[in-house]
């Protein structure tokens, strides 16, 4: 069982629908109980660093996925905000993150090294970096769809799975051990997002 | 992109504007557009913002929660809190038609809260008798004394990220965009145009994007009919049809 944590940011019905469609089964919640089961997590968000840390430390999940995460290893997938709240920081906000991965998310660069327009909203592809058996039988012509301002920065490059080119190349795949991330929406992206989210279903 | 209409919470197609046909459930379609594979889907009520008919944001949300791409909504909107509602039911996008026109500084004061990429301004045109363009509202029923190429540039300028021009007069008719207008509007602005109205074969869509210059095409008719008595049949071109424009 997937538990795919409500904290009170955004709809979710389309990652549980995604899931549901995949056949992994899955629910939408915010109970401490249901996360302590859980096989898998899916955090996922849209929204500003601080806001999104402090409606986790409001329904006072922050133990518990500590416990889940960096002691019983269990595998979570982080989905934009999701993704850039397992850093250590954001420029976006004031307080930490997570800090399971060594990394803080930044804005994107202004021109002329950057892209022209922000935010990156749209379709893009990924350049994977390294084997990973989340990107596995990812079909040929995979698209992704991105809606973001900001973008981690790795300290450490071996966590960065696949880059996206917007501007310059950003990590749009991460992963470090069971702590793995999309900075794009996979449930907004077709097929594509599907079989990454299958890939997370079957992951060890 | 497919445009689909709402009314009462079942899925229309209309033709000029008027004569809303029932052509099924929005669920449903949002189910086979999934299978499509498409861009992205805009979804417009009719009748929101009319006297007593409010948002429709619990089928908004139930349609967001089965898109498994990108959505825009249009419909009624008025006030920031509406849009702020409408984005935290799962939307991306948010189309703006009557407020854009009438509310000066409202799409500037969207832009600046949401972002001019949330920010898409649906500009509504009928071509009178002698080739003049003029802008109207609340679904064709009220003319707003403005042209088209001027409103837009004032749109862009505001904060709009992208504007949705519809062809009131080849809307549901399936006899092809108006070429003339969305080149106009294109050529004015930087922003995105999505054409809209008058799709009727694959030839018109790649037309429109190619030649006008619009940075996509929307198509109504032609997502939700089939053949010449329009039998009901929600569909889109395969990306392999649209290849030309990939």
């Amino acid at each position: 069982m997937i538990v795919i944590i409500d904290y009170g940011l955004g709809n979710l019905a389309s990652i549980g629908n995604m899931l549901k469609r995949i056949g992994v089964e899955a629910i939408i919640s915010s109970n401490k109980d249901a996360i302590a089961r859980a096989d898998k997590l899916v955090l996922p968000g849209v929204g500003a660093f601080d806001a999104g840390m402090r409606n986790l430390i409001d329904r006072d999940l922050i133990t518990i996925l500590h416990e889940r995460v960096l002691e019983e290893r269990t595998p979570i997938l982080g989905i934009c905000l999701g993704l850039q709240l397992f850093g250590t920081e954001s420029a976006e906000g004031t307080g930490p993150g997570l800090g399971w991965i060594d990394a803080r998310s930044i804005p994107f660069h202004s021109p002329p090294a950057g892209p022209s327009r922000v935010p990156h909203m749209g379709w893009n592809n990924l350049y994977p970096r390294t084997a990973s058996p989340l990107l596995d039988n990812l079909p040929e012509d995979s698209r992704f769809y991105f809606v973001h301002s900001y973008h981690l920065e790795c300290h450490d490059p071996a966590d960065v799975l696949a880059v996206t080119e917007y501007g310059y190349e950003f990590p749009s795949v991460v992963v470090r051990e069971n702590v793995l991330g999309t900075q794009f929406h996979p449930e907004k992206s077709h097929r594509f997002g599907a079989s990454l989210m299958e890939n997370f279903a079957r992951y060890t | 992109m497919p445009a689909l209409l709402l009314q009462g919470g079942r899925l229309v197609k209309t033709v000029r504007f008027r004569k809303p046909r029932y052509v099924g459930d929005p669920i449903n379609a949002v189910r086979i557009f999934n299978e499509k594979e498409v861009d992205e889907l805009i979804v417009i009520d009719i009748d929101a913002g009319r006297a007593g008919v409010s948002i429709p944001l619990k089928l908004i949300t139930r349609i967001a929660g089965e898109c498994f791409m990108p959505m825009t909504y249009g419909g009624g909107i008025r006030t920031l809190d509406q849009i702020a509602e409408i984005m935290a039911a799962g939307v991306e996008k948010v189309s703006i038609n009557r407020a854009a026109v009438a509310d000066r500084g409202f799409v500037a004061r969207a832009a600046k809260r949401f972002g001019s990429q949330s920010i898409v301004v649906s500009i509504d045109v009928r071509r009178r008798l002698f080739g003049q363009y003029e802008i109207c509202v609340d679904g064709g029923r009220r003319r707003a004394g403005l042209e088209p190429v001027s409103l837009a540039l004032e749109l862009e300028s505001e904060g709009a990220g992208e504007i949705l021009l519809t062809s009131i007069n080849q809307e549901g008719t399936m006899t092809g965009y108006d070429v003339d207008l969305v080149r106009r509007v294109a050529s004015a602005v930087s922003i995105p145009v999505i054409a809209c109205g008058g799709a009727g074969s694959i030839d018109d869509v790649i037309g429109v994007v190619c030649d006008a210059g619009a940075a996509a095409a929307a198509v109504g008719s032609m997502a939700v009919y089939q053949g010449r008595n329009r039998g009901v049949l929600i569909g889109f071109p395969t990306r392999k049809q649209l290849a030309p424009l990939l």
